[in-house]
């Protein structure tokens, strides 16, 4: 049943590595902003750039001090948080790579929100039939084999859109052909099991505003040690319980002497 | 007799005046969205709908599937007294926390949505499910009431006859979403404090579910003295304490080992808003009950005995509400103050709960008459 949706819903083990990624190298950043213009351009997002992510902002861009700028926007995770704890599949891991949000299915209960362990879901707070929004990779445009609004706008190459492995490769190869000039880490490469955005700086990646404390371990895996348990809790519970009651209903009807059709109805007045 | 008069009077003005501004919050919710009629946002998106509505809801309705059990599987007779009430809060309690779902839930109408969009990786999407079947079991559990009344035989005999399995079902599937209601947090360690998070958050909501369960019946019998001047014999009463007062000693073991082994009590200090609650949520909750329930002298006194178990009930409130909301305010620095609307709402939902439980016990034969200490006490 579930081996159809392996690429559509969370699943241990099942790592996307394929897939389409970004490589945002903030030495590289400029802190000219045309990443979020352009990001409402090609997704049709109304008003001006929001400091914070909102429901119509989906990138922005923070300062660190001396000329340092950092990207924020959906990490679309090889094992989302938002996807696995979706209870309609709402939120999806594509195939070609970004995490897509699908409205039709949606019930508006939050749970992305509240799991994304870099909060980026964002929701229509003031809206009838609100939406949750965020970054989705431009997967409109990926058909047509276009590049994200972001990576198309920015001038310096800040940003790169292409084939998550192959800019795991350039990410190693600038750290390996510039021997001190970055922090020696590819933050995206294991955080929470691999994401598509794939970060190099030469400040450390937690004072860019990036989480530090979240380990390599995919987070749905926390919630799978409990879920995986009930089969045992219905299998093992229901034949325990009924074994149970099996027994000592006999022991009663047995213990009755005017035999057991007293018994049963006697005990069945609640 | 008019103390009692006044009293149901005064809960009555409160009761309307609670629902009428709940209803009025509901409104706002409706024609301007959940943004103006709560303080939840994009860095709190879950507040006390989610955190007492539900969490405190499902848990306080716990009472329906471990009594029934334990009159229907065990056939320890001496329980049947309370084993229609117990129902008939757990069929509430459900219906409530479905309506205040809907309430909640950005997209109410699509709520069937998770019958046929499945998604078995996500606690919710499990949680949902057994939601919708326990709260199919409970009205079944509940209708013999009902039908008596309609004096439909028939039907009644076939109700009877299955219960037992329903019985057996409400343990399975109140087990499975009882516990999950804590795995719906174990995906956020980064976000919640050390104090509130532990891997075995499904353990001690399920724990917790069956201590306030029976906390809650002991409650519910002197809000019924109080209200119709029937209330439980003191013998059910005290073993009802005794069994209360153990499973009080499993969760304190349970959390308290947990806290030690994982170092988490250092995050006490320093001493802050959320290391009061942590103290009111563990002496409130659990150590002051646990004493008063200890002593035989005092847990066989109603005039003890009814606090204690209500501090059991504020205690389990107190905590889920930590878990849902302290936990996360302390571990992210973002504060989260619910506004007074999103407040009335489940006020308002809470006062429907007591409108409909006496309505009930007026109308349908929930406190049977024989076992119970029974008739209206005039001395009163």
């Amino acid at each position: 049943m579930l081996s159809g949706q392996s690429s559509r819903t969370w699943q241990k083990g099942s790592v996307v590595s394929k897939g389409k990624g970004l490589l945002i190298d903030t030495t590289l950043c400029v802190g000219c902003g045309a990443c979020s213009e352009g990001c409402k351009e090609v997704n049709n997002l109304p008003g001006e750039v929001e400091e914070k992510l909102t429901a119509h902002t989906w990138t922005t861009l923070s300062e660190h001090g001396d000329e340092v700028y950092c990207r924020h926007l959906c990490m679309h995770c090889n094992e989302p948080s938002c996807a696995s704890v979706c209870p309609v599949a709402a939120l999806q891991k594509s195939p070609e790579g970004p995490v897509i949000y699908l409205e039709d299915r949606c019930i508006g209960c939050r749970y992305c929100m509240v799991a994304c362990p870099f909060n980026i879901p964002k929701y229509e707070w003031d809206k009838l039939a609100p939406r949750v929004q965020k970054c989705i990779m431009c997967h409109h445009r990926l058909g047509d084999g276009e590049v994200t609004g972001c990576a198309e706008a920015c001038p310096t190459g800040a940003t790169q859109f292409g084939d998550r492995q192959e800019l795991l490769h350039e990410a190693h190869r600038r750290l390996r052909e510039n021997p001190g000039k970055y922090v020696d880490h590819i933050y995206g490469e294991h955080e929470v099991g691999g994401t598509g955005v794939l970060f190099l700086s030469d400040t450390n990646f937690a004072t860019l505003g990036l989480p530090a404390n979240l380990g390599f371990e995919p987070m749905p895996e926390k919630t799978w040690e409990a879920l995986s348990q009930i089969p045992r809790v219905v299998g093992v519970g229901g034949s325990f319980l009924f074994g149970l009651w099996w027994i000592i209903n006999r022991r009663m009807e047995l213990a009755k002497p005017d035999g057991s059709d007293t018994a049963t109805q006697g005990k069945d007045q609640p | 007799m008019s103390g009692r008069l006044s009293f149901i009077t005064f809960w009555r003005a409160v009761g309307f005046i609670l629902i009428a501004a709940g209803a009025y919050a509901v409104f706002v919710r409706f024609t301007q969205g959940l943004g103006a009629a709560a303080n939840i946002n994009d860095d709190f998106p879950w507040g006390i709908w989610i955190g007492f509505d539900i969490l405190c809801g499902v848990g306080l309705a716990a009472g329906g599937f471990t009594i029934s059990a334990v009159v229907y599987i065990f056939n320890i007779e001496r329980f049947r007294p309370i084993v229609r009430p117990a129902i008939l809060t757990a069929f509430l309690g459900y219906v409530l926390v479905v309506v205040a779902l809907l309430v909640d839930l950005g997209r109410p109408w699509s709520i069937w949505h998770a019958i046929v969009m499945w998604n078995p990786h996500s606690v919710m999407f499990e949680v949902a499910w057994c939601v919708m079947l326990y709260t199919t079991v409970l009205a079944l559990e509940f209708s013999p009431l009902v039908l008596e009344r309609l004096r439909w035989t028939r039907a009644l005999k076939v109700v009877k006859f299955v219960m037992p399995v329903l019985v057996i079902l409400g343990v399975i599937l109140s087990t499975l979403h009882q516990s999950s209601l804590g795995s719906l947090f174990l995906i956020v360690p980064e976000k919640m404090s050390p104090l509130w998070y532990t891997p075995i958050l499904p353990l001690t909501f399920y724990v917790s579910a069956l201590m306030v369960g029976f906390a809650m019946v002991i409650f519910e019998s002197f809000l019924s003295s109080r209200a119709f001047g029937k209330e439980l014999e003191m013998d059910l009463l005290t073993q009802l304490a005794r069994i209360l007062a153990l499973l009080l000693v499993v969760f304190a073991i349970l959390r308290f080992q947990d806290l030690f082994e994982r170092g988490a009590l250092t995050e006490l200090f320093p001493w802050g808003l959320a290391s009061t609650l942590f103290a009111m949520e563990v002496g409130v909750g659990i150590f002051i009950p646990l004493i008063l329930l200890a002593i035989p002298r005092l847990r066989q006194n109603p005039r003890w005995l009814y606090p204690a178990a209500a501090m059991v009930v504020a205690g389990f409130i107190l905590h889920r509400l930590n878990v849902s909301t302290t936990a996360i305010e302390k571990a992210t620095g973002i504060s989260y103050v619910p506004s007074w609307t999103e407040a009335s709402v489940t006020l308002a939902i809470v006062a429907a709960g007591f409108v409909i439980f006496s309505l009930a016990v007026r109308y349908l034969a929930v406190f049977p008459e024989g076992p119970l200490a029974g008739q209206p006490k005039a001395a009163r």
